[in-house]
């Protein structure tokens, strides 16, 4: 699978869970949302190969 | 997790609520409860003419599609502040409001340009105040003047921004650090109109998660700029939005607890107005209500950049 982050990328060939995903890459699910083949999908979904992953940072504001 | 309204797979899980919903029943939800926080703190009626604040982020958009939906009379304001850093911000986030109303046949949006008007953008103003690397708070009274004044110009009833639980998290965060009690009088969900020229202020999504707002947007299919401000990087503000962050990953609900408690504890008398509150005299410039004598920070501001 494909997943973009901000302007970083990786190419993962293993099937997991959004919430897995995310503590491989060390982010905290309050702080992201992940959209996979263009849906959001909550943490206890699974990710495969195949699937185009775009994580989205929530924080805004300064 | 399954929706609790259909069982289909979970587009959201909100822990604070013990709540999955899926991309159907999410902004079902979204809007129940926007129409929930507007009665609760009677922010305004459907006969009442709402100005929102819009800057081509998630929070503004959102606000201003949910109250359209809702069946309110919303008009939609951007500020141009000339904010480009090399990454032609305020264009870019000109151009989702202008997207956004141009999809909405009812959304009239209504665009200020700080240059054109006063003759200069605000990182200009700033430059010349010695803050290039720092504008916010020229922003932020810029910011405000203009929402005052379009909307009293405008005779709207009430003046709507899209701030979140986070950013109200936050902000009550940094106040309790530094015991900011005047600031920690003056905020609340509802703000009201002085009488002589402050416009009622409002923040329906005050009890919203911005992860909240964030898939509203994204499941609406409303095109937002996901960059934040080039100058909002190292801000106070979001290293508090951090911290909280954290303390919510730890404590599910801690966030909400934290801010709608203090909401509560204010409801009953905490940190209540001063009986002799500052006394309001309009700026002798602009009009606008002010504490000050003569006139009011932005006329002043402007007043010194003219003597510079």
């Amino acid at each position: 699978m494909h997943i973009v982050y901000h302007d970083k990328e990786w190419f993962v060939e293993q099937e997991m869970t959004v919430n897995q995903m995310l503590k491989h890459l060390k982010l905290l699910p309050e702080s992201v949302l992940v959209v996979r083949n263009g849906r959001l999908v909550a943490e206890d979904q699974k990710v495969q190969p195949g699937d185009e992953i775009k994580i989205v940072s929530v924080v805004s504001g300064g | 997790m399954r929706c609790r309204r259909c069982e289909n797979p979970g587009a959201i899980n909100m822990r604070q609520h013990k709540l999955s919903l899926c991309d159907v029943h999410y902004p079902e939800w979204f809007h129940e409860q926007t129409q929930r926080t507007i009665k609760k703190y009677a922010m305004f009626a459907h006969a009442e003419r709402i100005l929102v604040a819009v800057s081509g982020g998630k929070d503004s958009l959102a606000l201003w599609d949910v109250l359209l939906k809702l069946g309110y009379q919303a008009d939609g304001l951007y500020i141009d502040l000339g904010i480009d850093r090399g990454t032609a911000y305020s264009t870019r986030s000109q151009e989702k409001a202008a997207a956004f109303a141009a999809q909405h046949p009812t959304a009239r949006l209504i665009v200020v340009d700080i240059r054109q008007l006063y003759g200069e953008n605000i990182i200009q103003v700033a430059q010349r105040r010695h803050r290039p690397q720092r504008p916010c708070s020229i922003c932020g009274l810029i910011k405000r003047h203009e929402m005052n004044r379009v909307a009293f110009e405008g005779g709207y009833d009430v003046l709507a921004t899209g701030h979140n639980l986070d950013d109200e998290a936050a902000t009550l965060f940094g106040n309790v650090l530094h015991w900011q009690v005047d600031y920690l009088r003056h905020q609340f969900p509802v703000l009201p109109a002085d009488g002589q020229g402050l416009a009622r202020k409002v923040k329906p999504f005050c009890r919203f998660y911005e992860r909240e707002t964030a898939a509203y947007t994204l499941i609406q299919g409303i095109d937002y700029i996901e960059d934040e401000c080039p100058y909002a990087v190292g801000a106070t503000s979001l290293a508090h939005k951090a911290t909280l962050t954290q303390m919510e990953h730890d404590s599910p609900g801690a966030k909400m607890h934290f801010y709608t408690n203090f909401l509560k504890a204010k409801e009953t008398g905490l940190f209540a107005a001063e009986e002799t509150a500052p006394e309001l005299h309009s700026c002798s410039q602009c009009g606008q209500p002010t504490t000050a004598p003569d006139l009011c920070n932005f006329c002043r501001l402007w007043e010194k950049l003219s003597t510079d």
